[in-house]
């Protein structure tokens, strides 16, 4: 199978922005001009996350994913700030084909089941924030990795999974914005753990780190943020990458 | 030529983005509600998510069924996406067996759990995959497929998969590590992608637009 490719764009207010660990957050530019870019260079999906939703309890990302679906024909996820069905009725209504939801399915996990229900598994992403607390194991941690859960990760995707979720989006809260390669081994523990797809999100550094997310961690999408804004990837040199690598895992 | 376009709206899933990639192609879309807007139509697009029973019972309720049918008998042209494909089947056995529109004869099955190679591998099958001729000699000129390169790659995201009965209404297939899916299934003016083209960028923009232009 052809692993997925997938930009993500972090969003607060009307702007593409950056942070490490989730924090430290710098202005890159508008995101719309990057969402076209990416759509043009051949990425495979866009995920928009808002980073401020879930402290301010609103989402401004209604204008920038209206504007987005007009003009780019390929998945489009939206997450951050989303709290209900109808909250997911929203942003379908705005462009979007899915939702990544976090602090909304923690606090009641129900959401998982509702949403799945309303408009399909297949719109459901469950986005999970993962940070490293022993050899191999990870707490689910909620707002841009502030908050933490007492949440265990593996356990938590399995839940996530039999309430409906057709995804999940795993980002690793040490690993993001450091440029220093994926976390392999939480992505292979969730991977394994579960039967629905999981997309590795956060380290990405150097096309070799995706190879290794692919073949160790078995992941089965990977989004890339960073190296694509700040041009230190283009994306033709990151399809190389992850289409022989999943060439190579096939004929293994 | 027409560029009407009546995209059926029967409570499932999200329409938006399918109008706004026919619209995108120019085409005139208007939604139908009803069995008289249907039969209505020129060209008729049937879209969907979601589990099949939901699906046919959506058409069911509002009383669509017939309508769906009798245009597809005066081979009028029809375009079924994912679910909508999956419903021109007879049968479908996704929790239980349902019945389908049954406008192309052939059922509709689980995507095995295991690669060819008997290895588990992910359900559902998410994905940019490639689009090939079944058979060396299938025709894509004058269909929906036209001026489409073999291996484009078209984005998937489905757990069934469409089997039809006749190996010649399968236009395109695809292969999901190793298990064969029908990517592109037709009979006469009648099509039906399991893949998603309204967010297959220019390859799926091309097969719709192809479909709007397509002459009876």
């Amino acid at each position: 199978m052809n692993v997925r490719l997938i930009a993500r764009l972090d969003i607060k207010g009307p702007n593409l922005i950056k942070g490490i660990h989730l924090e430290g957050l710098r202005v890159v530019g508008d995101p719309q001009q990057f969402a076209r870019k990416y759509y043009e260079g051949g990425i495979d999906e866009l995920i928009y996350m808002d980073t401020v939703a879930s402290l301010y309890g609103r989402n401004n990302l209604s204008e920038i994913v209206k504007y987005t679906a007009e003009n780019v024909f390929i998945p489009l996820t939206v997450g951050g700030g989303i709290r209900s069905a109808d909250d997911v009725t929203h942003m379908l209504r705005m462009g979007a084909d899915k939702v990544a939801i976090n602090t909304a399915a923690v606090n009641r996990p129900e959401l998982i089941r509702e949403v799945s229900q309303k408009f399909g598994s297949q719109c459901m992403v469950l986005s999970i924030e993962a940070k490293r607390v022993g050899p191999d194991r990870w707490e689910v941690y909620t707002d841009n990795g502030r908050e933490k859960t007492g949440l265990d990760v593996v356990e938590w995707a399995i839940k996530g999974q039999e309430l409906g979720a057709g995804e999940i989006l795993l980002t690793s809260v040490d690993q993001e914005g450091t440029r220093k390669g994926y976390d392999n081994r939480l992505v292979r523990a969730v991977s394994e753990a579960v039967s629905i797809p999981v997309i590795a999100s956060g380290g990405l550094g150097e096309p070799a780190h995706l190879s290794d997310v692919i073949r160790q961690g078995k992941a089965d999408a990977v989004a890339v943020a960073d190296a694509l804004h700040y041009d230190r990837l283009s994306i033709e040199r990151l399809r190389q990458a992850v289409d022989e690598t999943a060439m190579a895992v096939k004929h293994v | 030529m027409s560029s009407a376009i009546t995209l059926i709206d029967y409570g499932i899933g999200n329409l938006l983005s399918v109008s706004r990639a026919l619209e995108h192609c120019g085409a005139d879309v208007e939604l139908a509600q009803t069995a008289e807007q249907i039969e209505a139509a020129d060209k008729l697009v049937l879209p969907g998510v979601g589990a099949f029973a939901d699906g046919m019972n959506g058409l069911r309720e509002r009383g669509l069924v017939d309508a769906i049918r009798k245009h597809a008998e005066q081979d009028k042209p029809l375009l079924g996406i994912c679910l909508g494909m999956q419903m021109l089947l007879g049968t479908s056995e996704e929790f239980g067996q349902h019945e389908g529109l049954g406008i192309i004869p052939g059922r509709v099955c689980a995507i095995p759990g295991t690669t060819d190679a008997g290895q588990p591998h992910k359900i559902p099958h998410i994905g940019w995959t490639e689009l090939r001729r079944p058979q060396p000699d299938t025709e894509w000129n004058g269909t929906v497929l036209e001026g489409i390169p073999a291996d484009s790659r078209t984005y998937f995201v489905h757990s069934y998969t469409a089997i039809p009965d006749d190996p010649k209404h399968r236009l395109s297939d695809a292969g999901y590590n190793g298990r064969t899916i029908a990517a592109v299934i037709r009979k006469g003016s009648v099509y039906g992608t399991q893949f998603h083209p309204e967010k297959s960028r220019n390859v799926g923009l091309q097969i719709l637009s192809n479909f709007i232009g397509l002459k009876r």
